[in-house]
């Protein structure tokens, strides 16, 4: 039987008399679900931090080659449940090019506005908990108020305000309700006005700028080679954004900035910039929005698809521009109703590989920054 | 036929709304307000002269007692009990204001179930906490463990003997009050230390040897800080030092001299890391210590930790209030003229102890907006970093403090003139610094548009 995983990573540890080992999880405040950080330390310097993934595993890549394609919507929610909209748009991205399906334009335009709204909420999370991470509680609140709003359009939208189960494989399931509009161009009135008093309240806070600057700086050519993606390859100072270079749905039609590290508050790619990005991304996203209704077109929200869709035996890909970064669904049909092999690559697990080198010589309360930077989600790593 | 869950907490409060008020005004008023006669009746009793003859008053001669000094012990028992209750009341009290005002700070609504406005939320707490099982870990050092917040709760009773209350109401009027506080008050640290080590977590211990590294850094700026006041009134009774200011802002310590100014803020910034309140709540740091310290404690033990740390809030508070804000000095009434209303009886007259009470309102209002004060930092401020904490005591705070120390060796030679021009200057910048910042805060409250004080869910 093979070596258990706990005692793999135990044995690469080797804390000297002065040193302990420490468990930061699996049940951990600040671990953003269930993931350890088995630890060595020397008092309140790090000798090493390596994450212990695995306690979220069930097995949602196997169980894509059990349910048939439609069936397997419902469990992409589940791989980012703070971003399923995206989620499902890469999944339904994917088997669409497998079944050369041409989704309905106004099908493209909705599911942009949804994803760039889930986007903005799954933000709302990132900066809301990073602050609470940093000891400030009062943002995480406040931002959980902002995504509120969010889940109130998005369940006048699909029904549901965290697993949205929202793309359909050709389209979307439900049309924009009447009135929807309105409520959404006020809401993002509110929001840019509502950025300045964020960044009153915290991300310009000199405390929080001094916990965050200069702390674990990711240099660019470290961030590729971990092969790190999405805000958290942009606070490098990498200009790569999967809406705006591989343009795929409605994204071409739109124009936005690509919001990227600069360093102001210190060093390129430190953990203030993980986080500043963020916040920039979130204003991106609603310039896209307001684009996208105003020129939201008319017609059908659904292709013509088959109830249990066959594709010919073939590979896809669909990469999406997930909150977390790049989310990449691999499916492979051999002609049946069920797909051969369903394959996710996801923001967070990228995210993982770096944080021992990176975690060598933090301050423990600076892991925590770390891993609060990169905005994890548990079950994006272990699916 | 209506059915009820027996455990909808909120049935209680809306079947019997008149039981609720009641025992909302109990709780919120009478226990306070008897609390606050029981130390005005018996505190200016307590030398053992007045005892004395208070007591031959009564027809009854302790003077020549054969239990004289046992007698005495007594009562100051009762008196100890009393102030003790009063930080237990005070921590309960506290902890509801925290709540509703994070509640409000964090758009959310706070606990108002039980009792009116949630008031009875504490009271529930405390009984909550004394039903939960007292767990120890298995492998936690009992002794210790159980020992722990004892300590912490001595740290927390025994500079409450020195705290003045009012002109005449303290428990005892040392002539060391000062350098007492200080010393009593590290007694907490003990309790942070021990309940560390015996937890056998590696949290705590964390926990607990930043508390102690903290603590005992930033008893170093506050120790010398505090000799700055002490410099000025020229003694180390905290009584005394209050009766060397005055009723009005201008008299008061920090703003009568530049140095008590800014030695002020470093005292109360020492006194936020001594007493582990954000943005020094390392010792408990929630997001990378679990809970720190007291991780492992439960039941009524966790209780005791929750309650010093709440209770020492009026600790940082009166002892700010004492050095540097006037204390329980009345706006234009002197000491003097308190003391001449005494009359020469052995009971005071009534003009009198009215007068004692007006100075335990100034000075219970005082510390009470220093303790929001407290509150509202807590909720707004992140946590600094181990390095950066002890950064700003050995680089900022220590030498400010000097600073302010040898300051004042000079300014203590300067005539009285200068003390009241600068006193003047000194609060009219206050003044101004205050209407700034309202001015401020009108300015972002019209920035964001429709933020607006909602009181429709009290």
């Amino acid at each position: 039987m093979a070596e258990p995983v706990e005692r793999q990573v135990l044995r690469r540890l080797t804390p000297s008399d002065e040193e302990i080992v420490i468990n930061f999880g699996p049940q951990h405040p600040s671990t953003h679900g269930v993931i350890d950080f088995v630890t060595q330390t020397n008092g309140e310097i790090i000798r090493r931090s390596i994450p212990d993934i695995g306690y979220l595993h069930r097995g949602l890549e196997k169980i894509g080659e059990a349910v048939g394609y439609p069936g397997y919507m419902p469990f992409t929610d589940r791989i980012d449940y703070l971003a399923a909209m995206l989620a499902n748009e890469g999944y339904a991205m994917a088997v669409e090019r497998l079944l050369k399906l041409e989704v309905p334009p106004r099908a493209k335009y909705l599911r942009a506005i949804a994803g760039e709204l889930c986007r903005i909420s799954s933000h709302w999370v990132a900066v809301g908990s990073m602050a609470a991470d940093i000891g400030a509680s009062t943002p995480l609140t406040h931002a959980l108020r902002e995504r509120e709003a969010i889940n109130d359009l998005l369940e006048e939208l699909c029904g549901a305000r965290l697993t949205f189960n929202y793309a359909r494989i050709g389209g979307v399931s439900f049309d924009a309700p009447e009135g929807w509009r309105e409520k959404v161009l006020r809401y993002l009135d509110h929001l840019d006005s509502y950025i300045q008093e964020w960044d009153r309240l915290i991300s310009l806070n000199e405390i929080y700028v001094k916990r965050l600057a200069k702390v674990a700086v990711i240099s660019r050519e470290k961030a590729i080679a971990y092969g790190l993606c999405g805000p958290n390859l942009r606070a490098s100072g990498i200009s790569w954004d999967t809406r705006r270079d591989l343009a795929y749905g409605a994204y071409p039609e739109f124009k936005f900035d690509v919001p990227v590290g600069e360093g102001k508050m210190g060093v390129k790619g430190d953990c203030w910039d993980r986080y500043a990005v963020r916040v920039l991304e979130m204003l991106e996203s609603s310039k896209i929005i307001r684009q996208a209704l105003a020129k939201l077109p008319e017609g059908e929200i659904m292709a013509k698809v088959a109830r249990k869709p066959k594709p010919e035996a073939g590979e896809a890909i669909g990469r999406v521009e997930s909150a977390r970064g790049e989310m990449c669904y691999y499916v492979v049909s051999d002609g049946s109703e069920n797909a051969y092999r369903v394959r996710v690559r996801t923001g967070s697990f990228m995210a993982m590989g770096i944080i021992e080198e990176m975690s060598q010589g933090l301050m423990i309360a600076d892991l925590i920054a770390l891993i609060a930077s990169f905005d994890i989600v548990a079950p994006e790593i272990d699916r | 036929m209506k059915i009820t869950t027996a455990l909808d907490s909120t049935s209680l409060t809306r079947r019997y709304p008149k039981t609720a008020l009641a025992t909302t005004l109990f709780f919120m008023l009478a226990l306070p307000f008897l609390l606050y006669v029981v130390l005005l009746l018996m505190l200016p009793f307590n030398r053992p002269e007045a005892l004395n003859a208070v007591a031959q008053r009564l027809g009854w001669d302790l003077g020549h007692s054969l239990y004289r000094d046992t007698w005495y012990g007594v009562i100051l028992l009762v008196e100890g009990t009393v102030v003790a209750l009063y930080a237990a009341v005070f921590a309960g009290v506290t902890t509801w204001v925290e709540r509703r005002i994070a509640g409000r700070m964090q758009s959310r609504i706070g606990p108002n179930r039980p009792g009116v406005f949630g008031f009875m939320s504490w009271v529930a707490d405390a009984f909550k906490m004394l039903f939960k099982e007292d767990l120890i870990p298995a492998e936690a050092d009992r002794l210790l463990f159980r020992a722990a917040p004892y300590f912490s709760m001595v740290g927390l009773t025994l500079p409450f003997v020195v705290l003045p209350f009012g002109e005449s109401v303290v428990v005892a009027d040392l002539n060391v009050g000062v350098f007492y506080l200080t010393a009593t008050s590290a007694f907490i640290v003990v309790g942070i230390l021990v309940s560390g080590w015996a937890s056998n977590s590696k949290w705590a211990l964390f926990g607990a040897v930043r508390g102690a590294a903290q603590v005992v850094s930033y008893e170093i700026p506050a120790g010398i800080a505090i000799m700055v006041p002490v410099m000025m009134a020229g003694t180390l009774s905290m009584q005394g030092i209050i009766r060397a200011q005055g009723g009005l802002p201008w008299q008061w310590f920090a703003c009568q001299n530049p140095a008590a100014f800014v030695a002020f803020f470093i005292s109360v910034t020492a006194s936020l890391a001594e007493g582990n309140r954000t943005p020094f709540d390392l010792p408990e740091a929630e997001s990378e210590l679990v809970a720190g310290y007291h991780a492992e404690y439960s039941g009524f033990r966790i209780a005791l930790f929750l309650m010093v740390e709440w209770a020492n809030m009026w600790i940082m508070g009166a002892l700010a209030v004492t050095l540097f804000l006037g204390g329980w000095q009345i706006p234009f009434v002197s000491v003097e003229m308190i003391n001449q209303t005494r009359g020469t009886e052995v009971f005071p007259t009534l003009l009198w102890f009215g007068w004692q009470l007006v100075s335990l309102l100034v000075f219970a209002v005082k510390t009470w907006l220093l303790v929001i004060l407290f509150i509202w930092l807590r909720w707004t401020l992140p946590r600094v970093r181990v390095d950066q904490m002890m950064a700003l005591c050995w680089k900022y705070l220590v030498p400010g403090a000097f600073a302010c120390f040898i300051f004042t060796l000079f300014w203590v030679m300067v005539p009285a003139s200068v003390h009241l021009v600068s006193g003047v200057v000194l609060s009219a910048g206050v003044a101004l610094l205050l209407v700034k910042f309202a001015l401020r805060t009108r300015k972002n409250i019209a920035q964001v548009k429709g933020a607006s004080v909602d009181l429709s869910n009290w």
